[in-house]
């Protein structure tokens, strides 16, 4: 077994489970931090996967930022040691009904498809590739998405000021 | 590194699937609006996993994946300052984060 | 001779109208009065001297009728128009005449009578309402024009009958007054309909050419043995019938009494009354060739009212009943009159006599009925018993009623003789029973108006709360001027003016026929004044003696209870019950399961809208979750 196999097995373990006691726990900063595991995990993947910019990306907005604002939104919203209440039945049910089939059928589904690595020759993905990319305005380039993206940000970051104002309401 | 000779595509897609319906179960079970867009983000960041793979394996001369995925991650983002905000502002109204209690527009 | 100023006066009652209802409640009440009264004096110079050039210019030898203005209304298609005009021929400028003089005489009079209504300016707006709809009805220049006025003649006089409106018995008079005319109105439109369905015109000079449509192209079409034409003469006098209260819809009338007494005098007196008069005449060249089954029909309805009405008026006590079965009695007559006429030249004599009856009835029959509101003013009552010995207090309306007793019962040389002689004049020649009837008539009308005069103003006195006195001016002056226009109006050369094809008539008087009907009205009269002029005990006895006959006079023969029989036992029991069962639960019924499983539907899966998006999220997973399974798995 080499090294990175066990990389993988490593990370893809810690991410079914830290995802599940995320969604399991009762205690929502743990369940917070426990997201932040799965996130960062997830970035290990794709350092894995020679994404280094996605990796770092990831890093620092997911587990940066949104953990952090989810954190700070759970210390103003409730009392750090009250528990969440236990998922009505129904509920549960039904959840764990419609997860476990579709864990089921889509594993079904996708092992018996056989995925071929095309071995194509992978271009660059080191940060001076990405960025010209991210800012090239040819074929290959990718700089109308990103301004689209710039343009919702701003909108995101106006909406939300203004849905969190205090004098509103 | 190259994950490509290592594991095979399968594994991780459905590695990508067990996370998403592991937020699902989040998202139905829950009725904490924080612990809902938690579980929000963790399906987001399954599709995340899937289009990085998939561009990592079998498209590798393009980077659409990689972008696409950055892309997912600026609108979570986004999302999530939202939601925050909109959560913030229900309890400062409501006095909770609970779901069940912020149902005026049913039926 | 240009008449297009004759505009006027249909435009003034209606600006009136709309300055005397929008400004009522602004002005003081007296010069809201004033100004309608005003305006109305202006309008009845313009009607006479309209009358004036139309008669002195109108022809050498026969009067046309004169279209003064006219604009399109409504114009549906090519051939579907819908004028609105002013017709001058001798049967309008007449009716105008006497329209808007019993109008003036009844608006100075409501100025004294209504003194101190709280509806005193309501009540002058409507009077101009009324006028405006019945001088718009006789200038009409076609039948749909005239059916537009006909409505709103009825609109106003069910507000002015209803005028006491906190009074429930003015309410249901106004009601039943108006949905008596209503339903009579029905058959009126369908009649029209009709009629220019066949002859493709609304026009009345088209309808009533002697080579027009109408007459000389007979229509074929027949409907349970009688032709179209007949059908749409019944029906179109069945509407006559309802406006002018002939036998059987009737009813309305002597209830309508609930209404301010200037009012009757005005409108169910001598104005919209004898519209249906009106209405049979200005058709009469069709009535008279095409369909003289119709003819004949109203000859029988007019003479059967008159006697009914005359005998009902015998009993009755309210003052104001007597007068109204005495209006349905002279319409009567003047529907007898058009009856037995024929077209033209000698034959035409009923047609004249008809309008000539109109013509002085509206005056001595305005005259009665001022005279009797005036007495009411005095006593406040409209009972006769309350009444007697009047004479002494009330000397002007004593004088001008008396002379408006003997014009009613045709005493020469006052108007109503002549009028009343030509009629049965006509009726002779035609028919000698309807004659008989007539003349018996005469006899009773002259019995029971001397019966109302004797009571009110002979007899004992009773005991007064405070002693009678005379009416103001503005009350009396009227009727002075009525009762001059009473005597003098049988000297009109009517036969000269107003025939029924426009060429003077020469007429000469009947002895045989004038000497016996002003015998049976001095017999009436006596018989009054034996029974009546003093306090006895004759009439009880009398009564007594034809104690049946009485008791179904006093009822007026049951004919309200009939009415009520067939529309409450009959017709709401037996139709409108199961109907409206039916509707109830029927028809209602399936609407309400359709609803109401509906309802039970959506309670049952509105839960599924909970507003909780985890559900939400929930179906739409496992519904994509479902359907990947079929697609793939069960395919």
């Amino acid at each position: 077994m080499t090294g990175p196999r066990i990389i993988f097995y490593i990370l893809a373990a810690s991410i079914v489970v830290f995802s599940i006691l995320s969604v399991t726990s009762r205690r929502i900063l743990r369940a917070a931090i426990y997201l932040l595991f799965v996130l960062v995990a997830m970035a290990g993947l794709y350092y894995m996967m020679n994404f280094q910019f996605l990796a770092a990306v990831q890093l620092m907005l997911y587990a940066g930022g949104i953990v952090v604002l989810i954190i700070f939104s759970i210390l103003l919203t409730s009392q750090i040691d009250s528990k969440l209440d236990p998922p009505k039945f129904s509920h549960l049910l039904g959840g764990v009904f419609t997860a476990v089939g579709g864990i089921l059928l889509s594993t079904i589904t996708l092992l018996q498809f056989v995925f071929k690595p095309s071995g194509i020759a992978a271009v660059g993905t080191d940060i001076r590739s990405v960025g010209r990319q991210l800012m090239d305005t040819n074929l290959v380039g990718y700089a109308l998405p990103f301004e689209v993206i710039s343009v919702l940000l701003l909108a995101a970051l106006v909406g939300s000021i203004f849905i969190a104002r205090k004098d509103r309401v | 590194m190259n994950l490509q000779s290592e594991i095979p595509l399968d594994y991780i897609v459905v590695l990508s699937a067990v996370v998403f319906f592991v937020g699902l179960l989040g998202v139905v079970i829950r009725r904490n609006l924080i612990s809902m867009l938690m579980g929000i983000e963790l399906m987001l960041n399954a599709v995340n996993i899937n289009f990085a793979a998939f561009n990592h394996y079998l498209f590798p001369n393009r980077l659409e994946g990689h972008f696409f995925a950055l892309i997912v991650m600026a609108i979570a983002a986004a999302e999530a300052a939202i939601a925050i905000a909109l959560i913030i502002n229900i309890y400062r109204r409501f006095a909770t984060v609970s779901v069940d209690d912020v149902d005026e527009l049913k039926y | 001779m240009d008449y297009s100023y004759t505009i006027l006066i249909l435009l003034t009652p209606v600006i009136l109208f709309l300055l005397i209802g929008l400004l009522g409640d602004k002005i003081d009440k007296m010069h809201a009065g004033l100004l309608g009264t005003t305006g109305l004096f202006a309008i009845t110079m313009l009607s006479y001297s309209t009358a004036f050039s139309y008669f002195s210019h109108g022809t050498v030898e026969s009067f046309q009728s004169i279209e003064a203005f006219q604009i399109v209304w409504l114009q549906f298609t090519d051939n579907l128009i819908i004028h609105l005009g002013i017709l001058l021929d001798p049967l309008s400028v007449m009716m105008l005449v006497v329209i808007t003089t019993v109008s003036l005489m009844v608006h100075i009079y409501s100025l004294g009578y209504m003194k101190g209504e709280p509806g005193f300016s309501r009540y002058f707006a409507f009077l101009s309402l009324f006028t405006f709809s019945m001088l718009g009805l006789v200038v009409a220049t076609n039948i749909f024009q005239m059916y537009l006025f006909w409505e709103l003649v009825g609109v106003s006089s069910y507000l002015l009958i209803g005028f006491y409106y906190e009074r429930p018995s003015a309410v249901a008079a106004a009601k039943k007054a108006f949905i008596v005319t209503r339903f009579a109105d029905l058959g009126f439109l369908i009649g029209i309909l009709l009629l220019s369905f066949y002859t493709n015109t609304f026009d009345f000079n088209t309808l009533t050419d002697v080579n027009g449509p109408a007459i000389a192209q007979p229509i074929t079409n027949v409907f349970m043995g009688l032709s179209a034409t007949t059908w749409a003469m019944l029906l179109i006098f069945m509407g006559g019938a309802g406006k002018s209260a002939m036998f059987p819809l009737h009813i309305w009338l002597p209830d309508a009494m609930e209404g301010p007494t200037p009012v009757s005098a005005l409108i169910h007196a001598a104005t919209m009354v004898v519209a249906g008069v009106y209405l049979v005449a200005r058709l009469f060249p069709i009535y008279s060739f095409s369909s003289p089954d119709s003819l004949e029909v109203i000859a029988y309805v007019g003479s059967f009212t008159s006697l009914f009405a005359a005998v009902v008026a015998c009993t009755q006590l309210d003052i104001k009943r007597v007068l109204a079965f005495s209006t349905l009695s002279q319409i009567g007559y003047m529907m007898v009159a058009l009856g037995v006429s024929g077209y033209g030249g000698e034959a035409g004599l009923g047609y004249m006599a008809s309008l000539f009856h109109l013509f002085t009835h509206a005056f001595f029959k305005a005259l009665l009925f001022l005279g009797a509101g005036s007495v009411i003013h005095a006593v406040h009552s409209n009972l006769m018993t309350d009444m007697g010995g009047l004479k002494k207090y009330m000397p002007i309306t004593h004088i001008t009623f008396l002379i408006a007793c003997l014009t009613i019962a045709g005493i020469p040389p006052l108007s109503g003789f002549f009028s009343k002689d030509e009629i049965l004049v006509a009726a002779f020649e035609h028919n000698k029973i309807i004659f008989g009837v007539q003349w018996m008539v005469a006899g009773i009308t002259a019995f029971y108006m001397f019966r109302l005069y004797f009571n009110i103003f002979w007899n004992n006195s009773p005991a007064y709360h405070h002693t009678p006195h005379e009416s103001p001016a503005t009350m009396t002056v009227p009727l002075v001027i009525l009762a001059m226009l009473s005597i003098s109006s049988g000297f009109v050369p009517f036969h000269e003016f107003v025939t029924s094809d426009g060429l003077p008539l020469t007429t000469e008087f009947h002895w045989m026929i004038a000497i016996p009907s002003v015998l049976v009205a001095m017999v009436g009269i006596g018989v009054a004044a034996v029974l009546y002029r003093n306090k006895n005990s004759r009439p009880e006895s009398l009564a007594l003696g034809m104690k049946s006959l009485y008791t179904l006079a006093y009822h007026k023969f049951y004919i309200d209870e009939v009415y009520l029989f067939i529309t409450h036992k009959i017709i709401f029991g037996l139709i409108s019950r199961p109907v409206a069962w039916f509707d109830r639960h029927i028809v209602d019924g399936i609407l309400n399961l359709i609803g109401n499983t509906t309802v039970f539907f959506s309670g049952s899966i509105k839960k599924m809208q909970s507003g909780e998006v985890q559900w939400y999220i929930w179906y739409f997973t496992s519904g994509v979750l479902l359907l990947t399974l079929m697609i793939l798995y069960f395919n």
